[in-house]
């Protein structure tokens, strides 16, 4: 558009004059303009997030001291010890779990609130996203406090039922119960959102005509909701698998780690690694061992957009 | 032959209806018995930190019912608001998210709007790209980012390890790729002829943007800034990571590590704190609940 009401001044100036404004034309032209306010988003992308993320892989060939390259030396040395092989077993079951029940949750509490009166969803859907609005490491104290051994309510309400007292997270077993029952409390409530949002688009139409075909409603969840949906349900799964596999704030607030490492996730781990232990280059080898999750991620996702765009 | 059928139809038909209505207040109750089951279980945390916070130390030790306030006292807030380092950790936290949501805002609107309207070479890529940065994880992040910060200090003599104002840094990477994303949602909605008429009335690009793209892309940007506060306020990682010193710590930092000494956990403060720590995004999300939904619907919906 400017480009064309540009053109009668061109034709109109001499050449030196043309020269002149050489640069201005240059700074005035769309592309450039929209570069420049592309421009501090690009540095800031490119210094704090490219360039850290290739210097992890830098840092991940170095020995302790940061002095001498070692190649694959730290790797090495992680593979040969039992309790990185742990932290990835645990890292997986957390992530995988905890995005099951997550899932499956948020699907059934969205259908639960598309059914009731339009009127009330309001209000049912203010109070089931509370968890998701408090920030993790506020409410994991909570939780904290709620598993406490001795005065907490839990163990307190159990033993009404006569059910001894629970140590949440003493014992190996309820720890790891414990961790991912956090994040199923504070991950479900975004999928009940996304899925309420994706469940309003699906037209009343197909459900009449399901309805009109008898179709049950074990029926009309599949064959209708469910391809429906799908799109909302991957991207949604993909997004939060990443999240919970890179998940830092629960584990380390409820059990740093405990009992005897048996909870560490990968971002736990590389703190007490590179931060608390110092030995950074050891640090940002686990840390990158996050990364081929995010790789399928983005696979998928750009083949998403790919297809998005020849739709369109 | 088609009479008959009609008739049989008829009664099939109402029969069919009364049951579907039999059906759907049965329904209707069940969802209402596992609504307030979820509610309770999503909203047991929250309660259970404000009973607490309302609780003396004694009571608390004391082996009553841990579910009621037998003696209530706002004692923990009273201290708690008094105390010189819980209002530093409150300030830090708050002016932290307000320049970092100022940040961001300057950052992500011209760039949204130039990815969405201004095409320049690579531009939808980069625009690609600020989705996938989204994805990186900020614990994939911190170590090699901690050592860069060590680093430009060793160099350049300036100290911002250990200081509050190196999250002004890094938390809008977290923020940034996001909300340029939905704003080039939101600007992307918005119809072409609004921007061809006011260049055709002579209006300069950043006419354009704040006069036309601001105003009709609002409710957008509102998303934006509040997911930016949310973001940066609830951060923990990195200010764990990057701020040591009890006078350059923000809340939720601040809150596990100094109130927890060792192993005595004064629990009724703690739980004011967490409480006080939430308040601030449960305001904002009570007020602008619309806007906060939108927000986050917005990442996956309009991608």
């Amino acid at each position: 558009m400017v480009d064309v009401t540009l053109q009668p001044n061109r034709v109109g100036t001499t050449h030196a004059a043309r020269r002149r404004n050489g640069l201005r034309n240059a700074l005035g032209r769309k592309s450039t303009v929209a570069f420049l306010m592309a421009l501090p988003l690009i540095i800031l992308i490119g210094v704090l997030v490219v360039y850290p993320a290739f210097y992890a892989l830098h840092l991940a060939t170095l020995n302790k001291s940061m002095s001498k390259f070692v190649g694959f030396g730290n790797f090495e040395f992680l593979f040969k010890r039992e309790i990185f092989w742990m932290v990835v077993r645990q890292s997986c079951l957390f992530a995988i779990s905890a995005v099951i029940f997550k899932a499956l949750i948020g699907f059934i509490v969205a259908h639960f609130v598309h059914n009731v009166p339009a009127k009330k969803q309001r209000k049912w859907r203010g109070m089931l996203l509370v968890p998701w609005v408090i920030p993790p490491a506020m409410s994991t104290l909570a939780w904290l406090w709620l598993f406490d051994p001795s005065y907490s309510a839990f163990n307190y309400t159990l033993g009404l039922f006569g059910i001894g007292p629970i140590s949440w997270l003493g014992e190996i077993g309820w720890a790891r119960f414990s961790v991912i029952l956090v994040n199923v409390w504070y991950g479900a409530p975004f999928f009940m959102i996304m899925y309420l949002a994706a469940l309003k688009s699906v037209p009343e139409q197909l459900y009449e005509a399901a309805a009109i075909d008898g179709a049950n409603w074990w029926q009309r969840i599949w064959y209708v909701t469910l391809p429906m949906m799908r799109n909302i349900i991957a991207i949604t799964t993909l997004f939060s698998l990443i999240v919970t596999f890179a998940n830092f704030d629960i584990t380390r607030i409820l059990t740093n780690g405990g009992p005897l490492d048996h909870t560490h996730l990968f971002a736990t781990w590389a703190f007490r690694v590179g931060i608390e232990s110092s030995d950074i280059p050891l640090g940002a080898s686990v840390s990158l061992f996050m990364f081929p999750i995010l790789a399928i991620a983005a696979v998928f996702i750009l083949r998403d957009i790919s297809k998005r765009g020849n739709e369109a | 032959m088609s009479t008959v059928a009609i008739d049989k139809a008829g009664p099939t038909r109402k029969i069919k209806y009364r049951s579907m209505s039999r059906d759907r207040t049965w329904a209707l109750r069940w969802s209402y018995f596992f609504l307030v089951l979820f509610a309770i279980f999503s909203l047991t945390p929250p309660i259970y930190m404000l009973i607490t916070s309302l609780k003396s130390s004694a009571e608390i030790s004391a082996a009553t019912n841990p579910w009621w306030v037998f003696h209530p006292t706002l004692s923990n807030y009273a201290e708690l608001l008094t105390s010189n380092q819980f209002l530093r950790f409150f300030w830090n936290s708050a002016w932290i998210s307000i320049i970092v949501v100022t940040i961001t805002m300057l950052i992500s609107v011209p760039a949204a709007f130039a990815l969405a309207r201004m095409k320049f070479w690579g531009s939808a890529t980069l625009a690609t790209g600020v989705f996938l940065t989204y994805l990186i994880p900020d614990t994939l992040l911190f170590i090699p980012l901690f050592k860069m910060f060590a680093l430009f200090g060793d160099w350049t003599g300036i100290q911002l390890i250990n200081r509050w104002y190196v999250l002004l840094f890094i938390y809008p990477t977290l923020t940034v790729p996001f909300c340029t994303w939905i704003m080039i949602g939101y600007f992307a909605s918005i119809p072409k002829e609004l921007d061809e008429a006011a260049i055709i009335d002579g209006a300069s690009w950043f006419q354009t943007l704040t006069r036309i793209f601001i105003p009709v892309a609002l409710p957008g940007l509102i998303a934006a800034t509040i997911f930016a506060f949310t973001v940066s306020w609830a951060q923990y990682l990195y200010p764990l990571v990057f701020t040591t010193s009890t006078d350059q710590l923000v809340l939720p930092v601040g809150i596990t590590t100094t109130l927890i000494k060792g192993d005595v956990f004064n629990w009724g403060q703690i739980m004011t704190g967490a409480l006080l720590g939430a308040a601030p995004p449960l305001i904002i999300y009570a007020f602008l609940m619309d806007y906060y939904i939108a927000g986050l619907t917005a990442g996956a919906t309009k991608g």
